[in-house]
């Protein structure tokens, strides 16, 4: 993934707008991207060359359906632990070996890894957690997603 | 709520993006030799029953100068912290926001909230933004910046059955 900004004028104001307009969501009909195109007052096939385009520059990261494992019976649950600085590398590969790991973050405070359990089974989490622990004799403090507040992002016009 | 194979294999042809082409959901039913129709349905039915979340595009943060980013963590009464949490989320700066389990004596906060920002300062800036809107709600905060990502595999769906 694309983690340096694009050069100034990468993007014009449809591009934005197409941004912001496809993080609410897209239309489920024959001809989405010309739906799409009537709302912006563009045409399909420049909404379609301006996604491909967005995409190939890495303005994007994904475009299409976002899946909830917990409602297919998985389960995700942010999780952190104090890492001494000291054991801080092989703690990390210990962790990241795990692949119910989906990502991990180093972050400055005294909790100092972060990293988020991804499972087919709601078991699955605490079974990898309690593993993590064993294995590194450091607590894992569990914070699962009580509830989620979504609206989205836009990018300033 | 359930799915059934047919249903595994639309997520499973469509995680890794939605063809660009006219008519994407017609593409998607000639890979798996379906009907444009069905597959509509399925995906209408598992929007409905919350499998599927939305059809969207992620914005890349980075690319798009927002290449500084905290995760906010808020301590705010249990009574108010559904309604503070979805106004927190509307805020344009706020990728994501959750309501977690507080971990006592040590973690207080329950309100998890990624700010993004051009610079740090920025990020700071919507910080106090967040602070003025929790007023008298708030009892204590932090902000955690990320230095390192150490692993980023994101979500894949098995091929399994069901």
């Amino acid at each position: 993934m694309r983690r340096q900004p694009l050069p100034e004028g990468a993007l014009d104001a449809t591009d934005r707008a197409l941004i912001n307009l496809l993080q609410e969501g897209f239309p489920l009909s024959n001809r989405p991207y010309a739906e799409v195109g009537a709302q912006l007052g563009c045409s399909e096939e420049d909404v379609l060359k301006r996604l491909g385009h967005l995409r190939e520059i890495g303005a994007i990261t994904r475009f299409g359906p976002f899946i909830d494992a917990a409602a297919m019976g998985g389960a995700f649950c942010l999780c952190a632990m104090a890492v001494p600085q000291d054991r801080f590398e092989d703690v990390m590969t210990l962790v990241n070996a795990h692949k119910e790991v989906a990502h991990n973050y180093e972050r400055v405070h005294h909790l100092n890894m972060w990293f988020v359990l991804a499972c087919d089974q709601p078991e699955g989490i605490d079974q990898a957690a309690d593993q993590i622990e064993a294995e590194t004799g450091i607590a894992v403090k569990r914070f699962p997603k009580l509830k989620e507040f979504f609206i989205g992002f836009k990018v300033s016009a | 709520m359930s799915i059934d194979a047919t249903d595994r294999k639309i997520l499973t042809a469509t995680q890794g993006g939605l063809p660009l082409t006219a008519q994407p959901y017609a593409e998607v039913a000639g890979w798996l030799g379906l009907e444009e129709a069905e597959v509509v349905a399925r995906i209408s039915a598992m929007i409905d029953s919350g499998v599927i979340r939305r059809i969207a595009v992620a914005p890349n943060h980075y690319a798009l100068g927002m290449v500084a980013n905290g995760m906010s963590v808020w301590d705010v009464e249990d009574a108010r912290s559904e309604e503070l949490g979805a106004q927190i989320g509307a805020l344009d700066f706020v990728s994501h926001c959750y309501l977690r389990p507080r971990a006592l004596p040590d973690w207080p906060y329950n309100l998890f909230a990624m700010l993004h920002g051009a610079t740090r300062a920025e990020v700071e800036a919507h910080r106090e933004e967040v602070k003025t809107l929790l007023g008298q709600a708030l009892r204590s905060c932090d902000i955690l910046y990320s230095t390192r990502i150490l692993k980023k595999t994101g979500m894949r769906l098995s091929k399994g059955s069901t």
